[in-house]
């Protein structure tokens, strides 16, 4: 094998949406003889930062100032975000969005030609930049764009990473399917940086893309390194039924009203305000997405909602905007809502229920994105630094994966200036990794047409009733005994494909080996964690417990190939003790 | 329609199996919320797990599901199934490129040609510290927006005839990011990206058929943004005929 070893490169970045392209250009601006690669398994461009719509939070408006983003961002998240790295957060955030201005990014404008700033929840600011309702969508292709002039970078695309190569505690590289022609191989690099997004496929109803599987994660944990705050995964109150299809909050930034099946604005009754015609700061709609996501199961509960094919939904009333604002501000939930929903939200309501959108947790990192294996660093969705804590705020995570990106590439560039090349024994654990592919996964065919889908299925039913909204031992429980079983189904399951041309059947059966990892993790901490914080709700343990619970639980993989929550590491609080989360009043 | 089902021909070709492509005919429930990629996802997951097709974020933005139906280039997840009722619906790779395999087709072509293009601001100033935003107007914003909007799905380069007959052609989104950028009030790589473009499989490749346009799913108009660029190239040359030995300051500013 050692003789079809790509490499080494300085830096190698799995990844290339919003947070693996900034830290691509950053490094390429730091040190531009350094050698560095993106690896993809789609193009970038396809990447799911394309999919974010609402917006990016930096202060810069008027009257704002970082002390009151701190504090959004600390009380949104519970109080289990690391306050270190909230502060710092906060201060580089409206850098990073000056710099993608001046990488092109269309920000709407004012009338005297600054970039405008819009509301959203939990945010007692207008502070969250937007390009229209395609934020993402205009900050990937900026940042895609912008990176074609590094000529220095070096792109595999359609790649797929099945394995980080490490040794003695210090990575040395990859091993990677190239889709196009099957062909395994080592990529050498002394440093790597994880950047690849979510995890929202373990879920059976998710805003995020096909893509999403959790592949850094898994990486990360296969390769010793911890996850951190995994029990925390966000439902975001608004997708569209049967699709999951955001629509975004900004659509309540604007004015946007959340109704039950009467017609009343039903969050008055979940301690979130009063309503009030024009939208009230950090009160009713513009409250956090935990918060009106519970609202709205009990909606349900009580039999409040409207029932859907799809199930139980309630109501988004953009009516009242009018045309024009539509049209201005959310023309992107207008086209998806006539597309898939047949509805035209300038003259009807829109059927929404909470949908997975957003995971909390990722690889453990500090504020250089640096995890406990030496020259691996982590930054955007895969990684938790942790900024969001129990619960992210709309809009934080675009400028995370500007800052932490940026971070983690100046450190891994720093890095992988005096690193150490590969020890010659990462060629034969690369020669392993290839074995193992070649034998136990593509040379085990099988006669079963449904295996591959029903073994996801069945993750992400059991994924739904064991870590939905609100938790129970007795469910967790369960859903643990179930993710057991279909690990050891899935190492046998077998691929029936033989072809070794862009085998998309091949990379299924090994993305559902790394979700099986990430729901494995999200169950085993959130078991664990006996208290009811953000995201993370327990009708057996309904209150937060600041005493036992101020802590983030490190998740790491077991002898015997489970997860072991073996570490607790305290909340870092600098200047705001836990408090109560205060909306509407 | 809920009980109804609908044929999917589906074309099928594994370059390490197969001699040449082929034609599978496959049939899927016809659902009135299914997208042609829900049907494809279907036979994925039920029928034969061996199917190849590219998608992602099945809401019309990343631009991966491109493919040809019943001889249109279309995006999978934004064409429904009950569109095309009764059927049968002929799903193909898109037009005018190499098929890797089944659906997938090769875009090394456009990824080499859309860097040529210079597809970033480019300044003449050289700044290094940013301590504000480049003002914009909303009318300055709109005057590019509609060309920022392409999301490379490959659709007009399967439409276009053009590029079908001559691969050298940069072809259409690349030039409307080409355009999208020159119209960008903080940009002044205009002619940087002018002298790419004046070439000949630059711009006059094109002979105005005008399918990039119908076909772009984002409303892009990328037969709009050549159009211009024919323009731009021919006061060009009148300009350097007539003008060859001015200063660069004075002719960029005869360029405004």
């Amino acid at each position: 094998m050692s003789e079809g070893a790509l490499g080494p490169h300085d830096v190698l970045m799995i990844g290339g949406g919003a947070a693996g392209l900034r830290a691509t250009i950053a490094i390429a601006e730091t040190n531009p003889d350094l050698d560095v690669a993106v690896v993809s398994k789609v193009y970038p461009m396809r990447s799911h930062t394309v999919s974010a719509e609402g917006g990016a939070a930096g202060v810069m408006g008027e009257g704002d100032t970082l002390v009151e983003h701190v504090y959004d961002t600390i009380s949104g998240s519970d109080w289990l975000a690391d306050q270190d790295a909230v502060e710092l957060f906060v201060e580089e955030a409206p850098r990073e969005l000056l710099q993608l201005e001046h990488w092109g990014c269309p920000w709407s404008r004012e009338p005297d030609g600054r970039v405008a700033m819009r509301a959203f929840g939990g945010m007692k600011r207008k502070r969250t930049w937007y390009a229209s309702d395609k934020t993402g969508f205009h900050m990937l292709h900026a940042l895609f764009q912008t990176s074609l002039k590094y000529r220095a970078v070096q792109r595999y695309d359609e790649w797929f990473v099945t394995r980080l190569l490490v040794d003695e505690g210090r990575v040395h590289g990859v091993v990677a399917v190239e889709l196009a022609t099957g062909r395994i191989r080592s990529i050498t690099a002394k440093a790597v940086v994880l950047a690849t997004g979510g995890c929202g496929q373990v879920f059976p109803f998710t805003t995020n893309a096909n893509i999403n599987t959790g592949d850094g994660m898994s990486l990360a944990y296969r390769a010793g390194a911890p996850l951190k705050d995994m029990e925390f995964v966000q439902y975001h109150p608004t997708g569209l039924p049967f699709t999951g299809i955001l629509i975004t909050e900004a659509a309540r930034a604007e004015g946007g009203w959340l109704l039950n099946k009467d017609g009343d604005r039903f969050l008055q009754d979940y301690d979130l305000g009063t309503p009030t015609p024009t939208p009230e700061l950090r009160s009713m709609e513009l409250g956090p997405r935990d918060r009106i996501s519970q609202a709205i199961f009990h909606e349900i509960a009580r039999g409040r909602s409207v029932e859907s094919p799809y199930g139980d939904v309630v109501h988004l009333d953009l009516r009242h905007l009018g045309e024009k604002l539509i049209e201005e501000r959310l023309p992107f939930v207008r086209e998806l809502c006539l597309k898939y929903e047949r509805i035209d939200p300038v003259r009807e309501l829109i059927p929404v229920r909470p949908v997975i959108h957003y995971m909390m947790g990722g690889v453990s990192t500090d504020i250089d994105g640096a995890t406990p294996v030496a020259g691996l660093y982590a930054a955007g969705e895969t990684a938790c630094v942790s900024i969001n804590g129990a619960n992210r705020l709309g809009s934080n995570s675009l400028p995370e994966c500007l800052v932490f990106g940026a971070r983690a590439g100046r450190a891994a560039a720093e890095y992988a200036a005096s690193a150490p090349g590969p020890p010659s024994v990462i060629a034969a654990q690369a020669d392993d990794e290839i074995r193992r592919l070649e034998r136990d996964v593509m040379g085990h065919t099988t006669r079963e047409v449904d295996g591959l889908s029903a073994i996801r299925t069945e993750m992400q039913v059991t994924m739904e009733e064991a870590a939905g909204i609100y938790r129970d031992a007795q469910d967790m429980t369960d859903g643990i005994e179930v993710l057991h079983k279909l690990q050891e189904k899935v190492a046998t399951v077998g691929v029936r494909d033989t072809s070794l041309v862009f085998n998309t059947e091949l990379m299924a059966t090994l993305e559902l080996a790394n979700m099986l990892d990430v729901a494995e993790c999200i169950l085993a901490a959130a078991l664990r964690r006996q208290e009811s914080r953000g995201a993370h709700q327990r009708t057996d343990h309904p209150s937060r417990d600041d005493e036992r619970w101020l802590i983030h639980q490190l998740v790491r993989r077991g002898a015997d190939g489970t997860p072991m929550v073996d570490e607790e590491v305290p909340v870092t609080i600098t200047g705001l003790p836990p408090g109560e989360r205060v909306y509407g009043r | 329609m809920t009980d109804g089902r609908i044929e999917l021909h589906v074309t099928r070709y594994r370059p390490d199996k197969d001699t040449e492509p082929g034609r599978q005919e496959y049939e899927v429930p016809l659902r009135e919320d299914w997208t042609v990629l829900d049907g494809l996802n279907y036979l994925k997951d039920e029928v034969d797990t061996t199917l190849a097709f590219r998608w992602s974020c099945r809401m019309g933005i990343c631009g991966s599901c491109g493919m040809n139906v019943n001889g249109e280039p279309k995006l999978t997840c934004a064409t429904f199934l009950s569109d095309y009722a009764p059927g049968p619906i002929r799903v193909e790779p898109l037009a005018n490129f190499p098929v890797v395999r089944d659906l997938v087709v090769d875009l090394t072509d456009f990824m080499e040609k859309l860097p040529t293009v210079k597809p970033w601001i480019i300044r003449e100033d050289d700044v290094t510290e940013i301590d504000g935003e480049y003002l914009q107007t909303p009318e300055e914003l709109d005057a590019y927006k509609q060309f920022s909007m392409c999301i490379n799905c490959m659709l007009c380069y399967a439409a276009c005839p053009v590029y079908g007959l001559d691969p050298d052609f940069v072809g259409p989104a690349a030039i409307a990011l080409a355009e999208r950028y020159d119209l960008d009030s903080r940009d002044h790589g205009a002619r940087e990206r002018l002298d790419v473009l004046i070439e000949h499989e630059g711009v006059y490749g094109c002979t105005f058929v005008g399918e990039c346009t119908r076909v772009c799913p984002k409303h892009v108009d990328p037969a709009g943004a050549i159009q211009r660029y024919k323009l731009k190239a021919a006061q060009q040359s009148v300009k350097a005929f007539l003008l060859p030995a001015l200063p660069k300051g004075l002719r960029q500013r005869m360029d405004q």
